[in-house]
C-alpha cells in the first residue's frame, strides 16, 4: 500500500513537469500545426540558463526566495528569446512550404542544440553532465509511517509552479484579447489574417510562451535530477510530445492530463518492472493510445477537407 | 549506371533481360573483391560505405518515394543485425560438408541475411500496417518510438547481450557480398521506381487524398513500401554485424536514424542517386576529416575526437539549411540514368 502511494505521488510529480513542456508542444502546433522537435531541447537550454543564472549570483542568493524566483525568470526570458529565433530564422520562412520541410527543419534544429551544447570549447559546456546547484533545498515535507511514503518539498514545489503556470495559460488563451487572437490563428490562419490578426507576431508570442514555459519546466527538473546534461531535453521532449498526443494534441487541459497520466503509468511500470523499460513505456502507451483513439483522449476527430 | 545495359538488351531475349544488369555487375563485383583483397582497412571502410549505401537507399523508398517520413530506420537495422548475427553465432561451427569450407559460410551468411532481412520485414509490417493509417508527424513518432523500443528490448535481453552486446560473430561479410546487395537494392529501387507499383508511390507522395480518390489503395502501397525498406534494412544490419567486432544497442540509436534520415534528404527525397552519393560522401568526409586532422596535428588524438564531436551539429545545421536553400536536396527527383543519355544525347548533336 506504502508502495503504491509513494509511486503515485512521484508519478504525479514527474507528470507535472511533462505537463510543461507538453503546453509548449500543443500550443505550437495548435497553431502552426507543427511538431517543434527542438522544444525538449528548449527545455534543456532553459536548465543550461537557470545554472548560469544561479552561478551569477552565487551559493548565498541562489537558494533565497527572490534569487530562485530571478533564477527562473532569467532563464524563461532566455528561451522565450531562443524560441523566437528559431521560430523567425527556421520556421517562418518555411510556412507556405510542405509540412514535412518544417518537420526536418525542426530535427536539424533539436539535433544542433543537443550536440552543439556537447562541444567543450567556448561558452559551451560539453557532454559531462554537471551538479545543478541546490536552489531548493531537499527537505521532506510531509511523511507517512516509517518513511514508507515520502512527500519532498520540491516535489510539492514544483506541482505549485506547474499549476501557477497553467492557470496563468489558460487564463492567457480564454480570456485575454491575445488569447482570442491565438485561437483564431489556429482555428484557420488565412481566415484570421483577412480578419486583420497579425499572424506573425500571434505565432511568435506563441513561441516564445512555449519556449518560457519549457525553460520553467527545465529548471523543475534539473532541481529533481540534481543534474543537467546536453541530452536530457531529449527523452523528456519526446514523452511529453506523447502526453500531448495521448491528451489530444491542440488541446490544453487534455496535454495536462496526458502528462499526468504518462508520468503515472511510467512510474508504475518501473516500479514493478525495471527502471530499464523506463523509455519504452512511453512509446509502447503512445501506440496503443493511436489505435485506440488516434485523435487523443479529448481531441476531435477532423476529416481532412480538400 | 546501366544505361548501356538498356541498349544492349535488345538484343537479348526479353525473358532474359531482367538479369542482364546482373550478368554485368558480378563479375566486376568478383575482379574487385580479387584487387582489394590485400586491404583490410579499404575493405572495411567500403563495407561500412556499402551498408550506408542500402540503409539510404531502402530509407528513401519510404521517405523519398513514398513521402511518408521513417526516422526509426535503425531500429529495423537492429532487427536484422541481432538476429543474423545470433543465427551466425548459434551456427559458428557447422559447415555444409558437401561444399568447400568458404562457399559454405558464405551459403550460411546469406541466410542469416535472409533470415535477419525477413524479420526486419516483419516488424516493418507490424510497424507499418497500424500506423500508416497516420498521417506524416505521427507516423515520425510511431517510428522514432518504435527504434527506441527495438532498442529498450535489445538491452533487456539476455540472448542479445544486454548492453555489452554481441561479439564472436564470424566476420564473413566479405567485399564481394556487401556490394552484391548493394547492387541489389539499387536495382529494386531503380525498377519500383519505374514500375506501376512506384507511380502509385508517387502519388501518394504528391497528394495522398487525390490518390485515394483515383483508386490507389494506399494504405496498401504505404505497407508495402515500408516492408521492403525494412528488409533491406535489416539485411544492411545482418551485413554490418557480419564484418565489426561488436554490435551494441549504441550502435542502433536514434542518432543513427537521424543520420541516414540526412544523407536521405541531403541527396534529395526521392532519388536513389541522390541517396547513393550522399551516403557515401556523409561517410567517407569525417573519416577523411579524421584522418586530415591528425596528420596535421601530428598525430595528436584529441583533435580528432573534436572532429568527430562538430560533426554531429554540423548534421543539424546541414539539414536546416538544406531546408532553407534547397528543400529538394541535391538531387531533387532526378537519376543519373534519366539525366546520364539526356546529356550525352545533346552533346552528341552538338548543341
Amino acid at each position: 500500500m506504502a508502495d503504491l502511494l509513494q509511486h503515485l505521488i512521484n508519478g504525479l510529480a514527474t507528470g507535472t513537469i511533462y505537463a510543461l513542456v507538453a503546453l509548449g508542444y500543443t500550443m505550437v502546433y495548435g497553431v502552426l500545426k507543427l511538431i517543434n522537435f527542438a522544444h525538449g531541447d528548449v527545455m534543456m537550454v532553459g536548465a543550461y540558463l537557470g545554472y548560469a543564472a544561479a552561478q551569477k549570483l552565487g551559493r548565498t542568493a541562489q537558494s533565497s526566495f527572490l534569487g530562485v524566483l530571478l533564477i527562473f525568470l532569467a532563464a524563461m526570458a532566455g528561451c522565450a528569446l531562443l524560441g523566437l529565433a528559431i521560430e523567425r530564422f527556421a520556421y517562418r520562412p518555411l510556412r507556405a512550404k510542405p509540412r514535412l520541410t518544417s518537420l526536418i527543419t525542426a530535427i536539424g534544429i533539436s539535433f544542433t542544440l543537443e550536440y552543439g551544447f556537447q562541444l567543450d570549447f567556448g561558452p559551451l559546456p560539453g557532454a559531462a553532465p554537471r551538479a545543478f546547484p541546490e536552489i531548493i533545498k531537499a527537505t521532506e515535507w510531509f511523511v507517512i509511517g516509517d518513511g514508507d511514503v515520502v512527500i519532498w518539498n520540491w516535489q510539492v514545489i514544483s506541482l505549485l509552479v506547474a499549476v501557477a503556470l497553467m492557470l496563468t495559460l489558460q487564463y492567457l488563451v480564454f480570456r485575454t484579447r491575445f488569447g482570442k487572437a491565438m485561437r483564431a490563428v489556429s482555428f484557420d490562419h488565412r481566415i484570421a489574417a483577412l480578419m486583420g490578426i497579425p499572424i506573425d507576431r500571434v505565432i511568435a508570442i506563441t513561441f516564445m510562451l512555449g519556449s518560457a514555459l519549457a525553460a520553467g519546466a527545465g529548471i523543475l527538473y534539473a532541481i529533481k535530477d540534481t543534474a543537467i546534461h546536453p541530452l536530457m531535453g531529449l527523452y523528456v521532449g519526446l514523452k511529453a510530445f506523447v502526453a500531448a498526443v495521448i491528451g489530444g494534441i491542440g488541446h490544453v487541459p487534455g496535454a495536462v492530463a496526458g502528462a499526468l497520466l504518462l508520468g503515472l503509468v511510467e512510474e508504475f511500470v518501473v516500479g514493478y518492472t525495471a527502471s530499464s523499460w523506463r523509455d519504452a513505456v512511453a512509446f509502447g502507451f503512445l501506440i496503443i493510445v493511436l489505435l485506440v483513439r488516434p485523435e487523443g483522449l479529448f481531441g476531435r476527430v477532423s476529416a481532412e477537407k480538400v | 549506371m546501366d544505361s548501356a545495359a538498356v541498349r544492349v538488351s535488345s538484343a537479348i531475349p526479353t525473358g532474359l533481360r531482367g538479369l542482364a544488369p546482373f550478368l554485368i555487375a558480378i563479375p566486376i563485383l568478383a575482379a574487385l573483391q580479387l584487387a582489394v583483397n590485400e586491404m583490410p582497412f579499404l575493405v572495411y571502410i567500403a563495407s561500412i560505405v556499402g551498408v550506408n549505401i542500402i540503409l539510404a537507399v531502402s530509407l528513401n523508398i519510404v521517405n523519398g518515394m513514398t513521402g511518408q517520413f521513417s526516422i526509426g530506420h535503425a531500429g529495423f537495422m537492429a532487427v536484422g543485425a541481432y538476429i543474423a548475427g545470433k543465427f551466425s553465432l548459434q551456427l559458428r561451427d557447422v559447415a555444409i560438408s558437401a561444399l568447400p569450407i568458404a562457399l559454405s559460410d558464405q551459403i550460411l551468411l546469406v541466410a542469416a541475411l535472409l533470415i535477419g532481412g525477413s524479420c526486419a520485414a516483419l516488424c516493418g509490417f507490424i510497424v507499418g500496417l497500424p500506423s500508416l493509417r497516420l498521417k506524416g508527424d505521427y507516423l515520425a513518432i510511431v517510428t522514432l518510438g518504435f527504434g527506441e523500443i527495438i532498442r529498450v528490448i535489445v538491452q533487456n535481453t539476455e540472448a542479445f547481450g544486454r548492453a555489452l552486446g554481441l561479439s564472436g560473430i564470424p566476420q564473413r561479410a566479405s567485399f564481394f557480398m556487401v556490394y552484391f546487395w548493394v547492387f541489389l537494392t539499387i536495382v529494386v529501387a531503380r525498377r519500383i521506381a519505374a514500375s506501376t507499383h512506384g507511380r502509385s508511390l508517387w502519388a501518394i507522395r504528391e497528394d495522398e487524398v487525390a490518390a485515394e480518390s483515383m483508386g490507389v489503395n494506399t494504405t496498401g502501397y504505404k505497407v508495402r513500401s515500408f516492408v521492403i525498406s525494412a528488409f533491406f534494412a535489416g539485411v544492411a544490419g545482418g551485413l554490418f554485424a557480419h564484418f565489426v567486432p561488436i554490435i551494441n544497442p549504441g550502435s542502433f540509436t536514434f542518432v543513427k536514424s537521424i543520420e541516414l534520415v540526412v544523407m536521405v534528404v541531403a541527396g534529395g527525397l526521392g532519388s536513389t542517386t541522390g541517396s547513393i552519393l550522399a551516403a557515401i560522401v556523409l561517410t567517407l568526409l569525417p573519416e577523411a576529416m579524421r584522418s586530415a586532422f591528425i596528420a596535421l596535428s601530428g598525430g595528436q588524438a584529441s583533435l580528432a575526437q573534436k572532429v568527430d564531436q562538430i560533426r554531429m551539429p554540423i548534421y543539424g545545421i546541414l539539414l536546416v539549411l538544406l531546408m532553407l536553400l534547397r528543400p529538394q536536396g541535391l538531387f531533387g527527383n532526378r537519376e543519373i540514368w534519366d539525366v546520364l543519355p539526356r546529356w550525352f544525347a545533346r552533346r552528341r548533336k552538338g548543341t
